[in-house]
C-alpha cells in the first residue's frame, strides 16, 4: 500500500528542485516569506523553551522540527477559513493569525491565550486527542450550509488516528461532503508510541480510503510541497468537492513535552541527524542559496527582526495585568446560575477580594 | 399561563416535543435536527414525525450511528451561528459523546472567555419502565448535572415540554433535555398553540399541602402522584408535590419554600442513590430550611446497582408502597 501513496516532494533535502512544475507556481519570494514565518516559529519555539526552563511559563509544548507542515498549511487557507489546532500547533497558529502575545498567555495559564483576533477562526486548542476533528467537520458544514465557500482545516498527529472521533469525523465529512481539510502530521511518535505500535498500517493517508476520500501523503518538511498539497486541497473544498486527508509526514526534535524525556524512548541521535538532513528550514536555504537569494547578512538582519518581535511579546505577556475572578465565574454560562453566584460571594466573603 | 385567546389542545408529551421543534424551525432557519433514524422514520419514538417532509433532508438530518460525530459537530454547528438540537436515541446510548458534552459542549465558553458558544440543545429519551432491551433504561441525570456548563431539562407533560423545549432551544448555553420515556403517551394536557417557553430552573407545585414537601420529576412524577392520592385518602395528611423539572440549575425558591412551610421533605427519583440529584436537592434543603426541618429526609431511590433486564424493572423502580412509607415515615417521626 505504501507504494500507492508516495511521499510527495517539490524539493528534496538538499534543496533541490523534485517538482519544477509545481515550483513553478510559487514565486521566490513567496518561498522567502516562508522561510522567515518558519524562522520566526523556531525562534519563538526555542524561547518558549527558555522561558519554561526559568519557570515564566507551565509546562510547554514544542514543535521545532514541524514548522514546513504547520506553516504551509496554515498559509495556504484565506481569511474567513477556520483552523483547529491541537497544542502542539501554534506555529500554525500564529501564521493565521494568532497573536503572539497571546500564544504565550496561553501557555502561562491564561485563558486569554485561546481568544484569537477578532475575526480570526482559530479555536482553542483541543486537548483530548482527535475530538477537535468534529468541531472541524461541524463548523465547515456550517459554512456550507450557508452558501459559503469557506471551509475548515483541522490539525491532529499520528496517534489520534486510533481514536474513535478520528473515524467519526472522516466519515461525516465525507458522507456529508464537507469542506475540511484533514491534516494529520505523522511526527513517527504519539508521545513514546511509535508508529508501528499505534497502526498496522504503513501510511495514515491510506486510511481516507475507507471513507473514499481524496488523500495523499506528502513530505510534511517540504514547506512547497505542503503549501501545494495544501492549496490544492482547499480548492477543491471551496469548489464543494469534498474533504481531504492529507498526512504530513514530519518530526518532532525534542520531547513531547517539557515535561516528558524523549530519549527513555527513543534514540535521539536521530533528531540531531534529521537537523542536517531533513530539516525544514535548511532545505529552502540550501534551495534559496541555488537560487542566490540566501545569505548570512539576510538571515542576520532578519534574525534581529525577529528576536525583536518575540521580545515585545514577552514584555506585553509579562506585563500582562494578573487574572480577573471574572474569567472563572462568569463565562461558564451567557448568565452566572444562583449556585456560581453564592459561590462568588462566598468565596468573596472568606478571600476578602474586591 | 395560557391566556383564553389562545387555541390549544390536548397532546401527549411527545406531541409537545414535536411541536415545540416544529415552532422553532418555523422561526428560525438556524434551528436544525440531528439524530438517527430521525428523517423518514421520524424518530424511533416518533419526535419528529413530518418534520423532514415539511423542513427537507438539510435540517431534519438523519447521521451516521454516531453519537459522538451527533454532538461534536453540533458544537462546531452551533459555534459557527446554527441552533442544532442533537436527538441521542436513548439516554443509555450517549456515553460515546460523553467526551464531547464533557470537555468542549460545556466549557467552550469558558474557554474562550465569550468567543465562542455552544447553543445545542441534545434531547434523549430516558428512564425505566418500558419493558426496553438492556441499556435502554439507563437514568444518569446526574453525570450531566455535575458537569459545569450545561443545564439540565426534565418535562413530564405535554404542556412543560413544549414550554421548555423551546426556551432550551432559545437558550445560549447547552441544554441537556431528558424526556421520560414512560410519560411519552401515558397522560395528555392542553398546549397552546404558538411559541410560549416556561423559564429554565423553575420547578412546577403540582398539588399543594401542608404535611410534607414531595420532590420528584421525570416518569416518577405519575407515580408520586398516584402514590399520594391513596395515601392521602387513607392516612388523612395533605401532601405537597412539585415536579422539579429543571435539575440544574435547581429552583431554589420554590424548594425552600415549600420545605420551609411543611417542615418535612421526601425526594423520588429513579436513578440510584448514591450521587443523585437528591442529594443536591437535600444540600439545598440543609442550606436554606434546616431549622425548619420536623423530621430527617426521606428519599425513595433506584438501587446503586445497573438498571436491570425488564423481569426485575419493577423491583428496580420505585413503587407506590415505597412512596407511601417514606411519608409516612416522615410525617410521624
Amino acid at each position: 500500500m505504501i507504494e500507492d501513496f508516495p511521499m510527495q516532494q517539490i524539493i528534496n533535502e538538499d534543496g533541490e528542485i523534485v517538482d519544477a512544475d509545481a515550483l513553478n507556481d510559487i514565486s521566490t519570494e513567496k518561498v522567502k516569506s516562508f522561510y522567515y514565518k518558519m524562522l520566526c516559529a523556531r525562534m519563538l519555539d526555542k524561547k518558549c523553551v527558555n522561558l519554561q526552563r526559568q519557570g515564566k511559563i507551565g509546562t510547554y509544548v514544542p514543535y521545532e522540527g514541524q514548522e514546513a507542515a504547520q506553516i504551509g498549511s496554515a498559509v495556504a487557507l484565506e481569511e474567513g477559513d477556520w483552523i483547529f489546532p491541537t497544542y502542539r500547533d501554534h506555529a500554525a497558529t500564529l501564521t493565521f493569525g494568532h497573536s503572539m502575545r497571546n500564544l504565550l498567555l496561553n501557555w502561562r495559564g491564561r485563558p486569554e491565550g485561546n481568544v484569537p483576533p477578532e475575526g480570526v477562526n482559530i479555536f482553542p486548542p483541543g486537548i483530548p486527542i482527535a475530538s477537535q476533528l468534529l468541531h472541524a467537520t461541524g463548523a465547515a458544514w456550517a459554512e456550507k450550509k450557508h452558501g459559503s465557500d469557506r471551509v475548515s482545516l483541522v490539525y491532529f498527529g499520528d496517534g489520534a488516528t486510533s481514536e474513535g472521533d478520528f473515524h467519526e469525523a472522516l466519515n461525516f465529512g465525507s458522507v456529508f461532503n464537507i469542506p475540511t481539510i484533514f491534516f494529520n502530521q505523522n511526527n513517527g511518535y504519539a508521545i513514546s508510541v511509535p508508529m508501528e505500535r499505534q497502526m498496522k498500517t504503513k501510511t495514515i493517508a491510506q486510511k481516507g480510503l475507507a471513507y473514499d476520500m481524496d488523500c495523499l501523503r506528502i513530505d510534511g518538511n517540504d514547506v512547497l510541497a505542503v503549501f501545494a498539497a495544501t492549496k490544492a486541497s482547499v480548492d477543491r473544498a471551496r469548489a464543494n468537492q469534498g474533504p481531504t486527508l492529507i498526512e504530513a509526514v514530519t518530526w518532532r526534535y525534542g520531547a513531547h513535552t517539557t515535561a516528558d524525556d524523549a530519549s527513555k524512548y527513543r534514540d535521539q541521535n536521530e533528531s540531531e541527524t534529521r537537523r542536517e538532513t531533513t530539516d525544514p528550514l535548511l532545505r529552502v536555504q540550501r534551495y534559496l542559496q541555488t537560487q542566490n537569494t540566501w545569505n548570512e547578512d539576510w538571515l542576520k538582519t532578519i534574525e534581529e527582526e525577529i528576536t525583536d518581535e518575540i521580545e515585545t511579546a514577552i514584555a506585553e505577556m509579562e506585563a500582562y495585568p494578573e487574572p480577573d475572578l471574572r474569567q472563572l465565574f462568569d463565562y461558564v454560562y451567557d448568565r452566572p446560575t444562583w449556585t456560581i453566584q453564592e459561590q462568588v460571594n462566598q468565596h468573596l466573603a472568606v478571600q476578602g477580594e474586591e | 399561563m395560557v391566556s383564553p385567546a389562545v387555541n390549544t389542545k390536548k397532546m401527549t408529551m411527545i406531541e409537545g416535543v414535536r411541536n415545540a421543534m416544529d415552532e422553532m424551525l418555523k422561526e428560525n432557519e438556524d434551528v436544525i435536527i440531528l439524530g438517527e433514524d430521525i428523517g423518514v422514520n421520524g424518530g424511533v419514538f416518533r419526535a419528529t414525525e413530518g418534520l423532514h417532509e415539511k423542513y427537507g433532508e438539510d435540517r431534519i438530518i438523519d447521521t451516521p450511528i454516531s453519537e459522538s460525530g451527533i454532538i461534536g459537530n453540533s458544537i462546531g454547528l452551533a459555534a459557527n451561528g446554527f441552533r442544532p438540537i442533537a436527538e441521542i436515541q436513548f439516554l443509555g446510548f450517549i456515553y460515546p459523546g460523553f467526551n464531547q458534552l464533557m470537555t468542549h459542549a460545556t466549557r467552550l465558553r469558558q474557554r474562550s472567555l465569550g468567543r465562542f458558544t455552544v447553543p445545542v440543545v441534545v434531547r434523549a429519551p430516558y428512564g425505566a419502565g418500558v419493558k426496553a432491551p438492556e441499556i435502554h433504561s439507563d437514568s444518569v441525570e446526574s453525570l450531566f448535572t455535575h458537569m459545569p456548563g450545561i443545564k439540565v431539562v426534565v418535562p413530564s407533560n405535554a404542556y412543560d415540554a413544549k414550554g421548555l423545549l423551546i426556551a432550551s432551544i432559545d437558550d445560549p448555553d447547552p441544554v441537556m433535555f431528558l424526556e421520560p420515556l414512560r410519560c411519552y403517551r401515558s397522560n395528555r394536557t392542553e398546549v397552546p398553540d404558538g411559541k410560549y417557553t416556561i423559564d429554565i430552573g423553575r420547578a412546577s407545585v403540582l398539588k399543594q399541602g401542608d404535611d410534607i414537601s414531595v420532590f420528584t420529576w421525570g416518569a416518577m412524577v405519575m407515580d408520586t402522584m398516584k402514590a399520594i392520592e391513596t395515601l392521602e385518602e387513607e392516612q388523612n395528611m395533605s401532601c405537597e408535590v412539585i415536579d422539579l423539572r429543571t435539575l440544574y440549575p435547581l429552583d431554589k425558591e420554590t424548594i425552600s419554600a415549600s420545605v420551609q412551610k411543611t417542615g418535612r421533605a421526601a425526594i423520588i427519583h429513579e436513578a440510584p442513590a448514591t450521587g443523585g440529584v437528591s442529594n443536591d436537592v437535600i444540600s439545598l434543603i440543609n442550606d436554606t430550611s434546616f431549622l425548619y426541618l420536623r423530621a430527617p429526609i426521606q428519599r425513595v431511590t433506584g438501587f446503586d446497582t445497573p438498571v436491570p433486564v425488564y423481569s426485575l424493572e419493577q423491583e428496580y423502580l420505585p413503587s407506590a408502597a415505597k412512596i407511601q412509607a417514606a411519608i409516612v415515615n416522615a410525617v410521624n417521626f
